[in-house]
């Protein structure tokens, strides 16, 4: 690996959920039949932060669900070599609710297509946003994010990290020259 | 971390990371049959053939539903339905599916090793869904994880196994992998049911009932096999119930949270009291509902090959 270079600390990414968390009350008009639901792995501690920080300002705790895309991922075929499936925890229907989507970093495009894919096995939403914590760039299919932590141009051959103290012991977004 | 072999053909050819990986696997596939729109796409495209060239429901039904659930087209040949009854052998069978492009091959078959000669001539992955006496490692995995979610753990239990060891694949498979996963496991059964040189798989053995279930923390009654009685293995299904059938009185004996598992069919009556099948320490139809989700993980981890 080449060099690393820190896009984000800690107080960063607090202030960005904190922005997301107050865009996503303003667009939806409240927390009336939204839910929430992280993609794993990341998206999951970003999405339960996001629920505290949406319940200390309205009183009121959104569902949250999780969901595992792997089974939707358009890259499966060839070999045994299998990702690790995770656990899908969508236990209510999402029949006209509002799910926002969150995921920790936007870049092909390709999960959040196969995330879409999921949810609508669970239900009809009345609408799906996406709330990101870093927009890389590179998109390969028409996908845009509703609420953006922070745009982070970056080139094809960068490696972008979210790291979070749930699961590595920090907050840091880190950005850094991968080996090709 | 992945499946080393191309195919499924027994437990006693898994690491214990590998049975821990599919047992894993298959926790996370048990969510999808819970959904009201009970499939995901992640087979699509994929054929699999269910080649059951011996009776069945349990386990063909188990694999078909776990196929379509991962969105496969799943084909059933029963042997009374194909050219086996013409006098095909199975190679000239494996040569022929093998041409129409399948994706994986599920076989059960009554003469052990049958998997085996498939996975050696087909290019498929080959899972063993069982092989006369010989194994049904797709068993011993749901009954694997069946005892782990209800124990969180395998490691150190005491595990009785009861009924016909001679003939049973079941109890094969049982015991490597109890054994692999660190299970103190004990067989018993009629002496004429029980193979010689059995104690060298690492297990107990025993030729009653009440011994091998004594403070046992999992009970595997295995079906009396009632095609085999003219083998006069036993005088007659009453006299092996009075011995070998697990009821309330003797139940006592184990555990008080001790689990009854069987693999189905079950005998009412002969292995098992009905009270006993249906009461509270039975989780019988917990295993049928985990061998889908079991099934599915295999599916889904030997798809594609090496």
């Amino acid at each position: 690996m080449g060099q690393k270079r820190t896009v984000m600390d800690a107080e960063g990414i607090d202030r960005s959920l904190n922005r997301i968390a107050y865009e996503i009350l303003e667009k939806n008009k409240g927390v009336e039949e939204l839910i929430l639901v992280g993609i794993r792995t990341g998206g999951v501690f970003l999405a339960e932060r996001l629920q505290k920080k949406i319940t200390k300002m309205e009183g009121v705790e959104m569902p949250l669900g999780i969901l595992d895309i792997t089974l939707y991922r358009d890259d499966l075929v060839s070999t045994n070599r299998k990702p690790k499936l995770g656990k899908t925890e969508i236990p209510f229907s999402l029949d006209n609710k509002k799910v926002v989507l969150v995921d920790d970093v936007l870049f092909t495009g390709r999960t959040i297509r196969a995330a879409m894919d999921a949810l609508i096995d669970f239900g009809r939403p009345k609408l799906i946003q996406l709330a990101v914590l870093i927009d890389r760039g590179h998109r390969e299919l028409p996908i845009r994010a509703d609420f953006v932590g922070k745009d982070l141009p970056s080139s094809i051959w960068e490696a972008v990290s979210v790291n979070l103290t749930e699961k590595n012991g920090r907050d840091e977004v880190v950005i850094e020259e991968s080996e090709h | 971390m992945r499946l080393t072999e191309k195919d499924l053909l027994g437990i006693r050819d898994l690491t214990v990371d590998e049975i821990n990986l599919v047992l894993d696997t298959a926790e996370s596939f048990i969510e999808v049959s819970t959904r009201e729109i009970k499939k995901v796409p992640t087979l699509r495209g994929k054929t699999i053939i269910n080649l059951f060239l011996e009776a069945s429901t349990r386990t063909r039904t188990s694999f078909e539903i776990a196929g379509k659930r991962l969105s496969a087209d799943t084909i059933n040949i029963s042997s009374a339905t194909s050219s086996i009854v013409k006098g095909e052998t199975l190679i000239d069978t494996a040569r022929n599916l093998e041409a129409m492009n399948p994706d994986i091959i599920v076989i059960r078959h009554s003469a052990a090793g049958a998997p085996h000669i498939l996975a050696r001539i087909m290019r498929q992955p080959i899972i063993n869904a069982g092989d006369g006496a010989h194994e049904h490692p797709t068993q011993a995995l749901l009954d694997l994880m069946t005892i782990r979610a209800k124990k969180g753990r395998v490691s150190g239990l005491r595990v009785a196994i009861v009924g016909d060891i001679a003939h049973s694949r079941v109890a094969r498979s049982n015991i490597y992998g109890l054994i692999k996963m660190g299970a103190h496991v004990t067989v018993a059964g009629p002496a004429t049911m029980m193979p010689r040189y059995i104690d060298r798989m690492g297990v107990a053995v025993s030729y009653r009932l009440e011994e091998a279930i004594r403070d046992a923390d999992i009970i595997m009654m295995l079906r009396i096999q009632t095609e085999r009685q003219h083998e006069n293995l036993f005088p007659s299904l009453r006299e092996y119930a009075n011995y070998f059938c697990l009821n309330r009185e003797n139940i006592r004996l184990a555990k008080d949270d001790v689990l009854v598992m069987h693999p189905g069919p079950i005998n009412r009556g002969v292995e098992i009291a009905p009270d006993i099948a249906d009461g509270p320490y039975s989780v019988i139809l917990d295993q049928v509902t985990n061998g889908v989700a079991v099934r599915m993980a295999l599916l889904y981890l030997l798809t594609g090959g090496k």
